[in-house]
This record gives structure tokens, sequence and C-alpha cells, in this order.
């Protein structure tokens, strides 16, 4: 079975994947890297209603808006 | 530290807990107050422990502390520039790479750092193991393991911050950023040790990293230093912003080498938080479950108050009745009896329902729930124009708006702050809760939790309507992108939620003693005077004034009374009930029993001009204070008078639908 890459937004809910790349600017950038948003880090869909998404990364739960949702690409199987 | 006197900061990501170590910490003596020159909350508090005096300063919670956000450069200005004995870092054990990322910051402010491994039943419960020994010995930092909520651990870390305390001022790195930028960085301090003055002030170890990291606030520290040309230098030979991101991935890579060895790896499963989640955040049940707890917390604020406003409204009426007849002269009595009781008292009344309201929102915050409404509100704010997040300092304004409107601080994008603000107004804080607990509970009887709940619910619809209009029109764009952690739910404690109330609840009484007495005497005044006629009569100053003004708020179905009591309820909203109670005073040969009765005896008030009474208080101009909040937090006239212009129109608007198609219906 091949991985996938996608947005963050796309990915269903209670599936589980790695963060490959992050195409935010800089500001962006930095603000989720210290919540815990690095290469490699394992995120999984907690809720997502309709573009509405929570989302678990090292034990801890975000809100993000769509946008951001978009901008984090993430690899899942 | 001097004379067996340590001071302590308390640092830590948002939600670690922070705020209940605090109040472990220092218990009941706490002083909220402001930093300097900016409106963030700072909080201080003391504790007397084996003959020692500790001070405590809570400071912001961050995620970092780069010059990004004013939290992070208060917290990090306070450690460098105050220089504490001791840093109290607070790690959620839950979470322990994103919290060590803020450590490895910490540790090069030169700071003695104890940390506190906080909600660690929470991390055993799940099954993680973390070795506290063996993070002393790769941090060189003492770890003590506490469960705040429940008082555990805090005397041990008590004790270890005295220890460290005696050790004295200390110097240490942890992390080493690879050779290219070491060799910078050696630079970099040899130079700024040149200037002896700069480098007693700041660490310049740290300094070092953050001028190389293209940090402002840094680059402003040393303005006017000899050396700044030759720091200005080194900093033209680099990127800035690839130093600056290859050192995040350079504590990262710190943290992901100290983390397995300390604590075995969990995985992301389902947590009792994520199921109570599956129903909160609903697709379809989370609005409504949102409304019900709504509903029920001001169905549960009236029910609970009634009685305790009985016997406060009696006893008050009471006083200002004895007051009135017997001290003499007459005149005196009646400003005590009539002005300070009628007045400051009837509001005091009102006290119960607040405090009341308080502690459901309270136990409602500390939960973890009101973060949700962020989730829930999310799709129908992304519609308006706004994100979830917006919604946090909206219900916050049910406290009050003034430290609401601050909390929008947080937003980064200038007109979804703007728009947020001025929404705010419309969120009925506190001090309009009175108007709608007498009114309500004089005219819809068993109706009147439900009536008020509909009042809030009314605010929140003049807010999102509002903030709709203005996204489309004055204040267009698109929400800038919003990530919010969103804690775990946890059982609120009765102290926190105590302390919570308390801390909002009380600036009530604070304002009963000051602005609300000066009100009162305004009115009594007034009321009073010319010297001769009838207390509280047409003929009085009170009575001309109203009678001025009565012809503005005829058609809304209001009385001149109650055009005094609106025009001095600019001041703060608690005098529009305060005014009442004054113009409506007990005078000699009152015959009912408490001022309630009183104002509900006047067959010019009645169930439907009440309802746009009430409605008239939440929408019309904010107060004072908010008034001066909006001022300074969006640094413009125009939109402060925008706001005030605003409400006034709304309001005037709404009261006149209410009584006129009220009365066209037949309702009275």
């Amino acid at each position: 079975m091949s991985n996938k890459v996608l947005p963050l937004l796309m990915m269903p809910e209670g599936k589980e994947g790695k963060v490959s790349r992050i195409n935010a600017d800089r500001g962006l950038l930095r603000r989720l890297i210290e919540m815990g948003f690095t290469e490699n880090v394992s995120v999984k869909i907690i809720r997502s209603v309709k573009g509405s998404l929570i989302v678990g990364v090292n034990g801890c739960r975000y809100i993000l808006s769509k946008d951001i949702a978009m901008k984090i690409m993430v690899t899942f199987w | 530290m001097t004379n067996n006197s340590i001071r302590v900061a308390l640092a830590g990501n948002p939600n670690v807990g922070k705020t209940t170590i605090f109040n472990a910490l220092t218990g009941a003596k706490q002083h909220v107050g402001n930093w300097p020159g900016v409106t963030v909350e700072k909080k201080t508090g003391s504790k007397k422990y084996n003959g020692y005096e500790i001070q405590f300063v809570d400071l912001p919670g961050t995620y970092s502390l780069t010059a990004y956000s004013i939290d992070e450069v208060i917290a990090r200005d306070y450690i460098v520039e105050e220089k504490p004995d001791v840093v109290v870092h607070i790690v959620d054990a839950t979470n322990l790479e994103r919290n060590l990322y803020l450590t490895t910051q910490l540790m090069e402010l030169g700071a003695r750092i104890v940390i506190a491994l906080n909600m660690s039943d929470l991390a055993e419960n799940r099954g993680d193991k973390i070795d506290t020994k063996k993070m002393e010995k790769f941090l060189e930092i003492p770890v003590v393991k506490t469960v705040a909520t429940k008082g555990i651990g805090i005397d041990q870390l008590l004790d270890t911050v005295i220890k460290e305390a005696k050790k004295g001022p200390h110097h240490e790195h942890m992390i080493g950023y690879g050779d290219d930028i070491e060799e910078k960085i050696n630079q970099m301090e040899n130079i700024l040790e040149g200037d002896i003055t700069l480098s007693k002030k700041y660490p310049s170890r740290w300094l070092s990293v953050k001028l190389l990291e293209g940090d402002d606030e840094a680059l402003k520290k040393i303005e006017g230093s000899p050396v700044l040309d030759q720091v200005k230098n080194i900093l033209s030979t680099i990127n800035k912003e690839e130093y600056e991101a290859v050192m995040a991935d350079k504590r990262y890579e710190a943290i992901d080498v100290i983390v397995p060895q300390v604590a075995s790896r969990h995985d992301e499963k389902m947590t009792a938080s994520d199921m109570i989640d599956r129903v909160f955040t609903h697709k379809y049940f989370g609005i409504p479950i949102f409304f019900a707890l709504m509903w029920a917390a001001f169905e549960l604020t009236f029910t609970f108050s009634v009685p305790f406003m009985d016997i406060l409204d009696s006893a008050f009426a009471w006083l200002a009745g004895a007051l009135a007849d017997n001290v003499k002269p007459d005149w005196f009595g009646s400003l005590l009896g009539d002005g300070i009781v009628g007045g400051v008292g009837f509001v005091l009344v009102f006290i119960p329902p607040i405090f009341i309201l308080f502690l459901l929102l309270a136990i409602l915050e500390d939960s973890g729930y009101l973060a949700r409404a962020a989730f829930i509100m999310d799709r129908l704010m992304t519609k308006i124009g706004l994100h979830g997040r917006s919604f946090v300092p909206m219900l916050m304004g049910f406290g009050c708006n003034v430290p609401a409107i601050m909390a929008t601080r947080t937003i980064e994008d200038k007109n979804d702050r703007l728009t947020t603000i001025l929404v705010n107004p419309f969120m009925s804080c506190g001090a309009r809760l009175p108007v709608y607990v007498l009114f309500a509970g004089a005219f819809f009887g068993r109706q009147a939790g439900t009536v008020i709940f509909s009042i809030y619910v009314l605010g929140i619809v003049a807010a999102i309507l509002t903030a709709k209009l203005l996204r489309s029109t004055l204040l267009k764009g698109d929400p800038a992108p919003f990530i919010m952690e969103l804690p775990p739910y946890r059982v609120p404690t009765a102290k926190a939620a105590t302390i919570h109330m308390w801390q909002r609840g009380s600036m009530y009484l604070k304002k009963a003693g000051t602005v609300i007495l000066l009100g009162a005497i305004m009115i009594w005044t007034l009321a009073t005077f010319p010297w001769g006629v009838e207390y509280g009569s047409e003929d009085s100053y009170a009575g001309k004034l109203g009678k001025v003004l009565e012809p503005l708020v005829a058609p809304l179905g209001f009385d001149w009374r109650i055009a005094v009591a609106l025009l001095f309820g600019f001041v703060a909203k608690e005098i529009v009930i305060g005014a009442l109670g004054v113009l409506y005073g007990l005078g000699e040969d009152a015959e009912e029993a408490n001022i309630s009765d009183s104002v509900e005896a006047d067959p010019k008030i009645f169930a439907l001009n009440s309802l746009g009474l009430m409605v008239f208080t939440l929408l019309y101009m904010p107060c004072i204070a908010t008034v001066g909040i909006i001022k300074k937090e969006t640094g413009s006239w125009k939109w402060m008078l925008f706001a005030i212009a605003y409400g006034i129109i709304l309001a005037w608007t709404a009261a006149f639908l209410i009584f006129q198609v009220g009365s066209g219906l037949g309702y009275d």
C-alpha cells in the first residue's frame, strides 16, 4: 500500500499520519513549531466537522483554522 | 536572596495548571494588577514558609520566549531584568516535548530553575512513566512532581525552591547549536562583553542567541551601546531567518534526545477527554448542548439567588427607612437612607445573582468546556467573517467587558481584533444582570430564568450580526489563520472555582463602594434640590432633567425616572438599578416592604416596557470603563464614538420595536 501526502484538512477523522512539510510563512511556521508541529511528528484527527478540526499532537489537542490545516502536509497510509 | 526573602517567578505554557499552582502556593494572599505600561494581568502573592518570606509573580503563560507577542516579552524581560531568585517552570507531564521547548529557552536566560512536573497523575494514569531522576540529570534542573489540583507536591516544591535560592545566581546553558552557529555566538559574546553595563544586565549568551535570531526587542536593548556597530557587522554576515529556523530545530533535536530516555512514549489513543468531546463537539448536538448549558446556568442563577436577594432587599429597605426616619437633620437622614442605602444597597441586593453566575461560569471555564465553544462556534463564526477563537473573548464579556476586550490582544490580525472588540459590549456583563433579575423577576414569574437567558442570547445575536455587518463593509478581509489549544476536561475544584468567582465578583463590591456610591449621592442630590421640593418629584432637578429627556424615550414606553437612570447608567451599568433605588426611595410613608416592590408598584412600569428596558440596557452605549478600554485598545477616537453611537441607535430601535409592536398586538 502506498503512502499518501495530503493536507491535514483532507485527513479523515480518526486517522493518524506524520507531518511531512509545512507550507507556511516564517511567523506561522514558528508558531506551529512551538506548538509541536515539527517534521515527522505524528498527528491524529480527533474531530473533523465540516472543516473545523481538532488535532492531536504529542498528547495535546488543538483547534486549527481551515487555512492552516491546508498548509500542513501529512503522510498517512 | 536577601534576609530570608525569596523572589520566585512562575513560568510555563498556557493550560498547564500554572494558576492552580499559584493558588496552591499563595492561598488567598494575592494581588491582581497590570504589568507596567501594558494591559496584561499581573498576579503577585506571597507565602511564609519555614521562616522564609517567599514572593511569587505569575508570569503570562507562553509557549516560547520570542519577541513576537507581548506576553512572551513580559515573561522574559521579567526574568532577565528583575532576576528572580528562582523560576518555577510548570511543565505539563502529559506533554513533555512542547513544554521542554520553553525549558530550553528559560535555561538560556541564566535563571535558576525548578521544574514542577504538574499533572503527573494524569500522565501516570495514561500509562506514561517519567523518570524524574534522569530528567534532573539531563537537564541539570531539580524536578518536583506535583498534582496541583490536589495540593500534592506543593511542600516539596517550596523546599526545593528554598534550597535552590540559597545557591545564588547561576548561568548555564544546555543547547549546542552546531559549530557554525556556536562560532558566531562566541564572537557575539566577546563583543557584548566589551560593554560592561550591558553584560552585567543581560546574560550575554542569551542576548547573542536572540540577536542572531533577528529578535527586534533584543536589538533595542543594545541601542546606544558602544558595541552596537560591531554587533551590526556580525549580523550583516548571516541570514537571521535561517538561523532562527536552525536554532528551533536544534532545540527540538535536544528534546528528542532527552524525552525518550526519561519518559516512556505514549500513543495517540482516545482519551477520556476525547470521549467527552464526541458528545460536546458533536456535529449536530454541539450547539444545542451549548445553549442548553447556558440556559441552565441562568435558570440556576435566578432560582438560587431569589431567597438571598429577598433577605438583602428587606434588610436594606428596613435600614433605609430607619435612617430616613430617625437620623436628624431630616436631609441627612434622607441622604443616608434614600441616597446611599437606597442606591448602593439596592445594587448590593443583586450581588447574589452576580456571584452565582460567576461561579457557574468559573465551573464551565475551569472544566475546559468554554474552550470547546470556540470549536462549536467555529463554523458559524467563519460565516460571519471571524474564527471560533473570537468567541472566547466574547464569552469572557459575560463577566466584564473590560478584561474581555483586553483578551483580544491574542488576536494578531488587526481587522479581526477590531471586530471582536467592537462587538464585545453586546455580551452582557455582570453589571447589567441586576436590571434583568429585577424586572424579569417582577413581571415574568416562572419564566424569569428563560427571559434572562433570552436577553443574553439576544446579546450574542446582536454581536454576531454586528460582526457580519462590519466584516462585509468597514472591516473587510478574510480572518487570519488561528491555532488554539484545547485543554483536557478536568473536574473543577471548589477552591479554584471560588477563587475565580471571587476575583471577578469582588470588583462589583469595590465598585459599589466607589463609583456607585458617588452616582447614588449625585442622583440623591438631584432628587432633593432645589430645596423644599418633594423628594424625587418632577419638580426636583432630577425630575426636570428627566422631563427634558422623556420625549426621547417616550416612544419606548419609558418615563422620566427611567430616562435619568439610563443616563447615569453610562457611568456604570449598575447605576441604572441604583438610580431607580434612589428615585423610588422609601420615604417616611413607604407602604412597600422593600425597594423592588416599590419599583414594581409604579403603574408606569409593566411587563412590555420592562422588557424594552432590559433590551435597551443590554444594547445601549457601553459604560465609561468599556468606552475607555475601546479607545485605548483601538487607539482611535473614531471607533470609540462608533461604539457609542451604534449601541444607542441599536438599543433605541430594538426597544422601540418591542414597545410599539407589542402594544399594537395588545400586550402590556
